[in-house]
């Protein structure tokens, strides 16, 4: 089965007096355990068709499965849940909570769902040693590099083992060699949980580490390349 | 503690002085709803008691329809038996019968209608502050003699002093002509003009004399431990009177409904200064955390996007203004009863109230009266409204979009 499944998804927002077509009848399906990469340049698509199989934003038209489960007609509390207990999400800007440290910040989506205390306090440090940020655990997002950051934030996005992680421009704001990093990471994440990762970027790097790589223009799908065969 | 409360409480402190700010009204608020709503019981506490204490009394043994039509027939028989008999089972001295009627009051030269008690002296003092108001001669000693004390605007009117005898014609009971003459032995001074000018005291021995009362009289004043008391008060009274009399129990509000109507207008018009500064107070905590939510809309939108509710989210906010809120209330409750509380030991005096307290028979200096209802009324109150406060912020996350409110800067 399919983690995710987008079938002729279309999206239109309206800018001034003209209407942009982010998503131009957009089909795609992705595999579990993937590592795809979805390249456009700036209002290429990427983000909106990224958000549309988050349950972010919903499509005008088309519809949006993820695990099999259709999701574009859900209602907001039930994609609110999905996005709580099936997918991870990382973000350019890193959005960690600031007033709660590191560990706080990864144990914060394991104490919504429900997760005892001691369960997701040893699984927050578990998962903060495995992206290299052991002794770093009490610090606040002010206290970090940006790499340091993205650490965190990714691991909150793995912390409570999703099947689907979605991460929108997540080298944007790191030097090459962080970006290695967090890559290697991601990679190394795909390969030991069999999570599947949709990254949307235009960073070169990125795009050498997927598996697969998605190139999209004017919210169209214009390439599809499995990097593996390559 | 769960991460929600730590966030909720670091949240609080992003801000520091806008939330010092807030907090502070909230103090500020609730230790002035204190204060002054322990004075505001204290001086109506005082009112009442001053009022009480010149003829009332906590409750009254009367006829039926005594007090509302003050007929001379209808009266309490054997009044001194059944007040002795109240006092031995209250094992209370501030008890005292009455009698009362009117008369026409004649010296030499001059007359007036005035209104009569017949009082036992003995025990006039435990129930009413006019005997310690006598300011020339003395007040009542023999409860036989032919003797009276009078206002002190009375006396001016008369044109008689201590010493002088003065002539009292009214109607007996039983309707004949009642007469008598009585040796002025004290002029007392209230401070109130309508009871100086038409009051009059004789001893009710003396009084059932000189107006055929047969041994009765109209009234039994009790007084008791305070007004809390009072209920308990009639439930030990009852037990007392005669299981065939149809004489009823008088409180001090159906005494006095002037009294009560008069705190009650003085609570509305205060209690809606109160209500004022609780609003002001609560628009002051709805700025803050509209501002605190408007200026974390991005930091919401990424808790929605990792699946968190907006219910959550507006629980969150309302957790929040509850941390301030209990902040505010303990705070200001603890300064409010920290000022009230050396108040009511030293008391509150304006300048030239010593005077005007002396002429009432009054203390010179007001003291508040502090218990749980006037600690934590206004508190309450406050905390009640910043919460309302905290709902429209709340509210306003359920219309939050993730995306829309990720891109905000």
């Amino acid at each position: 089965m399919s983690a995710v499944r987008c079938v002729d998804l279309c999206k239109t927002y309206r800018q001034g007096d003209q209407d942009i077509k982010a998503l131009d009848h957009v089909s795609i399906e992705i595999d579990k355990g993937g590592f795809v990469c979805l390249s456009a340049p700036s209002g290429g698509g990427k983000t909106t068709l990224l958000n549309a199989i988050g349950g972010l934003d919903i499509p005008d038209s088309g519809e949006v499965y993820v695990d099999g489960q259709r999701i574009d007609n859900l209602s907001k509390g039930d994609l609110a849940d999905l996005r709580l207990r099936q997918i991870g999400f990382v973000f350019q800007a890193y959005n960690l909570i600031p007033v709660l440290t590191a560990q706080e910040n990864v144990e914060f989506v394991m104490q919504v769902q429900g997760v005892a205390t001691s369960e997701r306090n040893e699984k927050a440090k578990e998962i903060l040693k495995e992206v290299g940020l052991e002794g770093l655990e009490n610090r606040r997002p002010a206290e970090m590099s940006g790499g340091q950051q993205q650490r965190v934030a990714v691991a909150r996005a793995v912390a409570s083992r999703p099947a689907l992680i979605l991460a929108d421009e997540p080298t944007a704001n790191l030097d090459s060699k962080t970006s290695d990093g967090l890559m290697e990471l991601f990679t190394e994440l795909n390969e030991n949980h069999s999570s599947t990762f949709i990254i949307a970027s235009h960073d070169q790097r990125v795009m050498n580490y997927a598996k697969r790589l998605v190139r999209m223009l004017d919210g169209r799908i214009v390439e599809d390349i499995d990097q593996r065969a390559a | 503690m769960k991460i929600v409360f730590r966030l909720a409480w670091r949240n609080l402190w992003r801000q520091p002085r806008r939330t010092w700010l807030t907090t502070g009204a909230m103090i500020f608020a609730n230790m002035l709803l204190v204060f002054m709503i322990s004075l505001q019981f204290g001086m109506y506490s005082l009112m009442i008691d001053n009022a009480l204490q010149v003829f009332t009394g906590h409750m009254q043994v009367q006829a039926p329809l005594y007090n509302d039509e003050k007929k001379m027939r209808q009266t309490v028989p054997n009044i001194v038996p059944l007040a002795n008999a109240i006092r031995e089972e209250l094992q209370s001295d501030k008890v005292a019968a009455r009698g009362w009627a009117f008369a026409l009051a004649s010296s030499d030269d001059r007359s007036f209608g005035i209104g009569i008690y017949g009082v036992e002296p003995e025990f006039e003092n435990n129930v009413s502050n006019i005997p310690g108001l006598t300011s020339l001669g003395r007040y009542l000693g023999d409860n036989d003699a032919a003797e009276i004390v009078m206002g002190s605007v009375l006396a001016r009117n008369l044109h008689v002093e201590v010493g002088d005898e003065i002539t009292l014609m009214g109607s007996g009971v039983d309707g004949s002509f009642a007469a008598a003459v009585v040796n002025i032995v004290g002029i007392f001074d209230s401070g109130v003009t309508d009871i100086d000018r038409n009051i009059a005291e004789i001893p009710l021995g003396f009084f059932q004399d000189t107006f055929f009362m047969e041994g009765a009289g109209h009234q039994v004043v009790v007084f008791g431990d305070g007004l809390a008391a009072v209920p308990e008060l009639k439930s030990r009274v009852q037990s007392v009177l005669p299981g065939d009399s149809d004489l009823v129990m008088l409180d001090w509000d159906a005494l006095q409904p002037g009294l009560k109507q008069a705190i009650q207008a003085d609570m509305s018009s205060a209690f809606f200064m109160y209500f004022v500064l609780v609003i002001l107070v609560s628009f002051s905590v709805l700025n803050t955390q509209l501002m605190s939510v408007l200026e974390r809309t991005r930091e919401f939108g990424i808790v929605m996007a990792l699946g968190l509710k907006p219910g959550k989210l507006g629980r969150l906010v309302i957790l929040e203004t509850a941390m301030m809120g209990l902040l505010g209330v303990v705070l200001g409750v603890a300064a409010g009863a920290l000022v009230t509380a050396w108040f009511t030991t030293n008391g509150l005096a304006f300048p030239g109230m010593d005077e005007m307290a002396a002429k009432f028979n009054l203390p010179a200096r007001m003291y508040p009266q502090i218990n749980a209802l006037t600690l934590l009324a206004g508190p309450i109150t406050v905390f009640i409204f910043t919460m309302l406060a905290s709902i429209y912020p709340a509210v306003r996350l359920h219309w939050q979009n993730p995306v829309d409110a990720m891109r905000v800067a």
